[in-house]
């Protein structure tokens, strides 16, 4: 089957005065119809740029290369107004904190009612009761009373949900999900994703899923990526039961209720205006060999489904 | 919402007494005897300065005078002006009128140039835009009033007699139509109020885009990209209203000085306004008609201060008025 998404070699990169930040440099991945693709990695590993840069939403960036094919298109190569009829109708976004995600000094209704008609034929009228019902979709009680208020009268796991009801109002084949319960408290975090397991297994969506919990992808993914400074080092179904990567390994080593010997990285993530030559995780690696310190290692299949760029064997 | 207001109003009672204590102690500090012709003239007999003095309580203490002052307010009596004798209100009435048109259009004016230059300068910072902008902004700023109208004056008033240079009416307005009297009008109004205007460019055009810059950074501008609204709706529409609020405030802290009126522009441009009113009262310690513009002002300025609040109340939903 063909992916709904295959990203291959992006890179993003920012300047910064006359430095160049590589914010994301050379990733390459694809998301299958209907499956859970988690991307995790640790804060400033890139997974926002990714996720952001594939809808062109970085407008900033210094340069955008790569590919992303979505539905047989390149939409790095398309028109504003061509991404216009993409963005939140194709593909959906729900970001972290959902309080400043919506647009302060308007109701909730107005907000959404104005998305639905920006993507479907409908009146005023059909887009209300249309709202209220994706606003009861998503557990909103009182969605009446709740389509008068502003963002600041609900709490952080309302917004949340409103924040999805908005994605999900036109159907889209994607939904990218940045941090979404991130800031949340822990039961509203599970609300959170239980109802993002039940839409997708309704809708039948594709679900990018990006956070640095690895518990919540656990138990929510198909499969997972790993990023580590602005690149994939691992990407596959079995990297839970099966990590190939040393930092990989090492990250799941230090989950809670983890059983073995737990490894201890030394060293810092590299700074993005300097990373270190070869593979970029050679300097705290356990295991490099000479190798690793002056050829970047190549991706590849190590097992059936399964990428890793380590040229440890 | 209505017994807030209540409040707010009734707490201003104190703070106007305060102004109006302050205002009266700090005006009498001041050297210079209004009543005392004698030192300067003369020919005055005795008999009519003590009878001037007794006529405006100066032989009584401060205090007493303050009082009696007061007293009259209260009744809405501002008094007599020193210096004609006319009432203080009717001197005010007769000069409000010209310098609230010409700030209200000065403002109006600045608005409307300093709006689009805002937005447009925090699309692009540091673009071309902003920075010729900013530069002809500062340059505004920076520029003495007094000096760019006289230029303006000379280049078209006198060189290319676009304009008149002086006074509100023309000689023949008496003899003009209508239309004719508001086309004068008008075209002695262009210059005082663009020049009024150039000077607070600058400042409003650098609020609207410092505020926009900040704004165009949120999240929920970010996320209303990814829902896929257009640019131009996203600027105009969802960033501009949360731009613009803050500036309720600094509307607000403006209208004091709409009744203000310029010393400077009033006399350049010969025209009867508050300011050259209320400058001449003090050169000549003319107390009651100082103290009217005062509190005139000081009204003025604490209603406006409260009515930006009330504005903010209305137009922002996370304020509530407790």
């Amino acid at each position: 089957m063909l992916p709904i998404l295959s990203v291959k070699n992006l890179k993003v990169y920012f300047s910064r005065g006359k430095k160049i930040i590589k914010a994301v440099d050379g990733v390459s991945f694809f998301i299958k119809q209907g499956e859970t693709l988690g991307l995790a990695g640790e804060s400033g590993s890139g997974k926002t740029v990714t996720a952001l840069s594939l809808t062109k939403l970085i407008s900033e960036a210094k340069f955008l290369g790569g590919e992303v094919v979505f539905k047989q298109k390149d939409i790095l190569k398309l028109t504003s107004p061509q991404l216009q009829k993409i963005r939140g109708k194709e593909i959906a976004y729900v970001f972290q904190n959902p309080v400043s995600s919506l647009n302060p000094v308007f109701r909730i209704g107005t907000q959404m009612v104005e998305i639905i008609r920006l993507h479907q034929k409908k009146n005023k009228k059909e887009a209300k009761s249309y709202a209220l019902e994706m606003l009861e979709r998503v557990g909103i009680p009182d969605a009446e009373k709740n389509f008068e208020s502003y963002p600041h009268q609900l709490s952080g796991g309302m917004n949340q949900r409103v924040m999805i009801a908005m994605a999900l109002s036109s159907q889209p084949s994607l939904l990218i999900a940045d941090e979404p319960t991130t800031n949340l408290d822990l039961t509203t975090q599970a609300q959170i994703l239980e109802l993002l397991q039940k839409i997708r297994r309704e809708q039948d969506l594709s679900l990018l899923f990006i956070t640095h919990n690895l518990e919540i992808l656990k138990r929510l993914v198909d499969r997972l990526a790993i990023m580590y400074a602005a690149q994939i080092v691992e990407f596959g179904e079995s990297l839970f039961t099966r990590p190939l990567h040393p930092y990989t390994q090492a990250l799941l080593s230090a989950q809670p209720g983890y059983e073995g010997r737990r490894q201890i990285l030394k060293g810092e993530v590299p700074s993005p205006f300097d990373f270190p030559s070869g593979c970029r995780f050679h300097p705290r690696c356990p295991f490099k060999k000479a190798i690793c310190e002056k050829e970047e290692p190549p991706m590849q299949e190590r097992e059936k489904g399964h990428f890793v760029a380590c040229h440890l064997k | 919402m209505f017994s807030y207001f209540l409040k707010r109003l009734l707490n201003l009672i104190p703070l106007l007494l305060g102004i109006t204590i302050i205002s009266f102690a700090v005006i009498h500090l001041a050297p210079g005897r209004p009543a005392y012709l004698k030192e300067m003239d003369p020919r005055i007999s005795l008999e009519a300065q003590e009878q001037l003095i007794k006529l405006y309580d100066l032989d009584k203490p401060l205090f007493k005078q303050y009082l009696n002052w007061l007293k009259r307010v209260l009744r809405l009596d501002f008094g007599n002006s020193f210096v004609d004798g006319r009432k203080v209100i009717v001197r005010i009435r007769e000069r409000l009128p010209v310098t609230l048109l010409i700030n209200i259009l000065s403002m109006v004016l600045i608005i409307v140039v300093a709006l689009p230059i805002g937005v447009i300068s925090a699309l692009k910072p540091g673009g071309l835009f902003d920075k010729w902008t900013t530069f002809f902004v500062f340059l505004g700023f920076s520029l003495p009033g007094f000096w760019l109208a006289l230029l303006l004056m000379l280049l078209l008033g006198i060189k290319l007699n676009w304009l008149p240079i002086s006074g509100l009416k023309s000689f023949d307005y008496h003899q003009l139509s209508f239309w004719g009297k508001n086309l004068d009008i008008i075209k002695h109004l262009i210059l005082p109020v663009s020049v009024t205007a150039f000077g607070g460019l600058a400042g409003f055009s650098r609020y609207v885009r410092g505020n926009m810059i900040g704004v165009l950074k949120q999240n929920y501008i970010r996320a209303a990209y990814a829902q896929g609204i257009n640019k131009g709706r996203i600027v105009y529409k969802y960033a501009l209203k949360n731009a613009l609020l803050p500036l309720i405030t600094i509307l607000g802290l403006s209208i004091p000085g709409l009744i203000g009126g310029s010393v400077i522009f009033e006399s350049i441009f010969a025209i009867p306004g508050m300011g050259r009113l209320l400058y001449n009262s003090a050169v000549a310690r003319d107390y009651p008609m100082i103290m009217g513009g005062l509190v005139i002002g000081a009204v003025l300025t604490l209603l406006g201060n409260l009515l930006a609040d009330l504005c903010y109340a209305w137009a922002d939903p996370r304020i509530k008025c407790k």
